[in-house]
């Protein structure tokens, strides 16, 4: 307490902070960002490893041979499908009985807020069908989900690869006598709408307005989930997809057990569409994990679930979902390597002793064997959070030194800004926060009727108007205009709530997605501590513009596209945009994501602030 | 003044009301910051029906109140929603007229001070006017009535709002100088939740500051006035006591309330310093460990009443936080209670050294309790330790503002007999340092 307590070694720290405050911010700027430039760094981060007991020390063998079985159930299914025109309900419940798994079908329907234009669809009918394998050496408490979301067109092999995996655990007698957990082979139509329905199904809870049947049969608590994707006969490689929901992750042993049975069966494993390299010490093998960490920062960042299994991670259940992929590689894969690697898979996670807990729930992968755990990534986010703390700091100090200067009660009043002034533009930015969430949905039949454009149009180009609109706000919210003293203390004082409020928002969202904080971060945090209304009111308008939250998605769409190697031009980029504004929206309604609910009721209103204060009278 | 203590009665009472109709009680009455084990109404609620039933409330583990508490509400249960509302409107009236007739005594005391000479000239800055003072009481009540903290608290029907109550009417008598009811409402309050016995100390000060009795232990006087309020107050416990005793016939109630605030049984996380600790410990230190927590409650009060002997009011105060910091089971409406306070020592606020830090603190905690649940408990990716550094930050934070508050005015008094423009004695400008 010495330092705080001492008035001449106070006085000393005020003075050094507001003296040297520019070059510390700029410092902290540079030291956050080239901290997170440098998690990427192999050398810098830990090697993977797999903490759960139950899963290190014991090995299995795996004798799957029904890889034929598998691609002819696959050509049965689409040729079923085919001629149902949808999911073969019928054919796959017959199938399955016949397999002896306990089959159960479930029905759902949901209408979507407006019409989904990329998937085609808006009122959705659908059935899911699953059948569970009961362990015949343990009561139904525990179990496993191997799910594949399946259409006309997608998934055939995928499905046939689960049916043929069913038979096998099922029938080989001799050699299957291991199962402790029931395992569900589950197939949902309309991928995640279809997860979510069955999810609440099974967990008899009702999130998200959507209608579904009642769940006849139930398995135990679910211990873990893989999804699984492959749409081609033989595979080149494998692709793990690990962002969930509003980005949270699934155990980094899941990952981890994925991995190494792609390893022991020699199967090239990817993620985020990346090879793993050797190289990197290196420059050029420091870019690539650069690349992987960044698109992994941007695909959580989104909140996207990045596949069916990010909706079980809501539920406490770990989940992966695993692509096939088939390229121009030269290896291939047949369908028996696929299935041992499931086999493996699944036979560890029946020898689960307990729910997956004991590896990382919040890291960075910037390739497959290194991981960043938070403690290594949270001080990126420091350095910059720092930043706001020492300009509201200054701030503070700067607004308590007017007041020593007319403290004899003279003129106190009328140089400190009155609360209404204050008051009056928080008010209304949130406002406009609300008007940006509800306006845009109810007025979508109007827009319709009076413009030629879709529902979807009208819904994304409503919010974009409105979000605009917002820029028009400190004209009309301060209309008389005030002695030149009384606005310095006005401006100062809503830019420290601005920025305590930015800052305690930011801390907020970094520690539910640390993706999404650190990007909001990199951009608000330089707008917000330079935003002032002079000098050069102009400059600062524009650089809080370049850095707005929309300009901000911008960008992440672009610099996603150049990362995952598919350059966009700028009018494409403004075409994606308005794509990932609706289904943003679409998400939040269907799967309850928290990412567009966060931005219009927080971070948009917190950015109207700094504008206010740019623009201040 | 009236009027606008009305006006913002009726817009309390209108934010409750819409709160307890909209679908957010529901979520307010199951968060941890909001209700302990203790005050929580769901307990309650489940306590009624097991008398209902005949059984007693106490024989399980789930009801901790006090038998009047029980009975309150035997009576009142269809009406539950009224009687939070109009236990908010009581602490705010009572506080109201607390803050008002404290006003008074102060300007009395400051006027024959001055006629006295006991101030040094140059501290024109430091006297309190009239018109600065004006507007407390209305801000005092504000302060309860639209601080978050009280509404959360009402609206989950929690019922630490009843035990604010009783003691905002136990400060109401005192302030007023009836040693009787301040002795009968301080024994319901110790009787509701046992540690307001440590606001006995602030209160025989108080009251002998009233009925100008020189405090000191030697004089006879005082001596017989600290045992006539402690008759009384022992007296009147008995009777509460006594009369549970009868309505339940038995004496189980004593282990269920008092030996469960006392031995902290249940580890349920809340904002308060107890269950990490407890969680966390071999079993055969426990007994140690709960003496030394439970300890700190009181252990201040002895050298408190010495320090601040002339100021009974702001002992009571920091009495108050004390205790809202250092119980067992606290709850976010016990630092509303103390909060409510704070408006009194607006005059402090030159003296302040970390208010910006500390409010900073106070509120980025209380935002990070619920985020920092939600990723234990739902999200299951982070577990308690990011949930009890948060409570650390919070009660570092409350522990910062009470000795903040401490510092300045023992500095303000200090000024006052010494003059603002201290000069050290080469003639320069002196600084005054704590250490």
């Amino acid at each position: 307490m010495g330092l705080l307590s001492d008035p001449n070694r106070r006085q000393v720290l005020t003075n050094l902070l507001t003296r040297m405050n520019t070059p510390l911010c700029f410092m902290c700027y540079i030291a956050g960002v080239s901290w997170f430039m440098g998690l990427a760094f192999e050398p810098f981060i830990l090697q993977t490893y797999t903490s759960e007991n139950a899963m290190g020390s014991t090995m299995v063998d795996e004798n799957f041979v029904y890889g034929d079985r598998a691609l002819s159930y696959a050509r049965e299914f689409s040729a079923h499908g085919k001629k149902a025109g949808e999911m073969p309900v019928e054919w796959l419940v017959k199938t399955m009985s016949g397999l002896g798994l306990e089959t159960h079908t479930q029905t759902f329907s949901r209408t979507l807020p407006f019409p989904d234009e990329m998937r085609e669809r808006y009122m959705v009918k659908g059935t899911n069908v699953y059948g569970i394998l009961r362990a015949s050496r343990a009561a139904s408490t525990e179990s496993i989900v191997l799910s594949t979301p399946v259409g006309i067109r997608q998934n055939s092999q995928a499905a046939g690869l689960l049916l043929a995996l069913a038979s096998y655990f099922r029938v080989s007698v001799p050699g299957q006598i291991h199962w402790a957990k029931d395992i569900v082979f589950l197939f949902n139509e309309h991928d995640m709408i279809g997860m979510e329905a069955w999810l609440e199904a099974y967990h008899d809870v009702n999130v998200t307005d959507i209608n579904s049947s009642v769940m006849e049969g139930r398995a135990g608590a679910i211990q873990a989930a893989v999804t699984i994707e492959i749409s081609s006969d033989v595979i080149t490689s494998f692709d793990i997809s690990i962002e969930g929901l509003n980005g949270q992750l699934p155990n980094l042993d899941l990952v981890n057990l994925f991995a190494s049975f792609c390893q022991k069966n020699g199967v090239l494993c990817t993620i985020q569409g990346k090879l793993p390299r050797l190289d990197g010490e290196t420059l050029d093998g420091y870019i690539h994990s650069l690349h992987t960490m960044l698109l992994m920062v941007l695909k959580q960042g989104s909140g996207k679930s990045q596949g069916d299994h990010g909706l079980f991670l809501r539920y406490h259940i770990e989940a992966v979902t695993i692509r096939g992929i088939n390229s121009f590689h030269q290896y291939k894969f047949d369908m028996v390597t696929v299935g041992k690697v499931f086999e493996g898979v699944v036979r560890k996670l029946n020898n689960l002793l307990e729910k997956l807990h004991q590896s990382y729930f919040f890291y960075l992968l910037p390739s497959l064997s290194r991981f960043v755990s938070i403690g290594y990534y949270m001080p990126a986010f420091g350095f910059l959070i720092l930043i706001l703390l020492l300009r509201a700091l200054d701030l503070w100090i700067r607004l308590s030194k007017v007041e020593p200067a007319c403290a004899q009660d003279c003129a106190a009043e009328n140089v400190r800004p009155s609360f209404l002034s204050i008051m009056t533009p928080i008010f209304i930015c949130h406002v406009m926060g609300l008007a940006l969430y509800y306006v845009p949905l109810l007025c979508q039949g109007t827009a319709t009727e009076h413009f030629p454009i879709s529902e979807t149009e009208a819904v994304v180009l409503t919010s974009i108007a409105i979000y605009v609109a917002g820029l028009a706000l400190p004209h009309s919210t301060q209309s008389a205009s005030l002695p030149a003293e009384q606005a310095v203390q006005g401006w100062m004082t809503l830019k420290l709530i601005a920025i305590l409020y930015l800052a305690l928002l930011l801390g907020c969202i970094t520690l539910i997605n640390f993706s999404l904080g650190f990007i909001l971060a990199v951009t608000l945090i330089p707008a917000a501590a330079l935003a002032q209304p002079e000098p050069h009111r102009m400059l600062n308008a524009l650089f809080l513009i370049l850095m707005s939250p929309g300009t901000t998605l911008l960008m992440c769409i672009y610099l996603y596209h150049e990362l995952a190697e598919y350059p966009v031009t700028l009018l494409e980029c403004w075409q994606l945009l308005l794509q990932a504004v609706a289904e943003s929206i679409l998400d939040h309604h269907l799967y309850g994501c928290i990412v567009y609910p966060i931005i219009v009721f927080f971070i948009y209103p917190s950015w109207l602030l700094l504008w206010n204060v740019v623009f201040w009278n | 003044m009236a009027a606008s203590l009305l006006l913002v009665l009726v817009v309390a009472v209108t934010v409750r009301a819409v709160l307890f109709r909209s679908s957010l009680v529901d979520f307010i009455s199951e968060r941890v910051e909001v209700v302990s084990p203790l005050n929580s109404w769901k307990r309650v609620v489940e306590g009624l029906a097991l008398l209902d039933l005949g059984v007693s409330p106490y024989s399980g583990n789930v009801f901790h109140e006090t038998p009047l508490i029980l009975y309150l509400f035997h009576f009142l249960i269809d009406y539950a929603e009224f009687v939070f509302m109009a236990m908010d409107v009581i602490t705010a009236v009572a506080l109201y007229i607390v803050a008002d007739d404290f006003n008074k005594v102060v300007f009395r005391k400051q006027r024959i001070a001055f006629e006295f000479q006991k101030y040094a000239p140059d501290v024109i800055t430091l006297v309190r006017t009239p018109k600065e003072m004006y507007h407390i009481p209305l801000k005092v009540a504000l302060f309860y009535l639209l601080n978050p903290f009280a509404v959360l608290t009402c609206v989950a029907k929690s019922t630490c709002a009843i035990n604010n109550a009783i003691i905002a009417i136990f400060v109401l008598a005192t302030a007023k100088g009836s040693a009787f009811l301040s002795a009968v409402f301080l024994a319901l309050a110790a009787y509701q939740s046992l540690y307001p016995v440590a606001l006995f100390a602030p209160a025989l000060l108080y009251l002998a500051q009233k009925h100008c009795v020189f405090v000191s232990l030697r004089s006879t006087t005082f001596l017989l006035h600290l045992l006539k309020y402690a008759v009384m107050f022992l007296g009147c416990l008995m009777v509460v006591i006594c009369l549970s005793f009868f309505l339940l016939n038995s004496w189980s109630f004593i282990p269920s309330t008092y030996g469960f605030i006392l031995s902290v049984p249940d580890l349920t996380p809340n904002i308060g310093l107890f269950w990490y600790f407890f969680a966390e410990m071999f079993e055969h230190f426990r007994l140690f460990f709960v003496c030394v927590f439970q300890i700190n409650v009181f252990f201040y009060t002895l050298p408190l009443s010495v320090k601040l002997r002339d100021h009974p009011m702001f002992f009571m105060f920091v009495q108050l936080a004390i205790i809202a910091i250092f119980k067992s089971y606290p709850t976010v409406g016990d630092v509303a209670l103390y909060m409510a306070f704070l408006p009194m020592w607006n005059h402090l606020y030159r003296f302040l050294r970390n208010i910006f830090v500390v409010t900073c603190m106070l509120i980025s905690s209380s935002v990070l309790f619920p985020v920092l649940w939600h990723l234990w408990i739902y999200a299951g990716s982070a577990n308690s330790n990011f949930y009890y550094a948060i409570t650390l930050a919070f009660n570092v934070g409350q522990i910062l503002l009470v000795s903040d508050y401490f510092y300045a005015y023992i500095r303000r008094e200090y000024h006052l007999i010494e003059g603002l423009n201290l000069k050290s004695q080469d003639g320069k400008e002196a600084h005054v340092v704590l250490k």
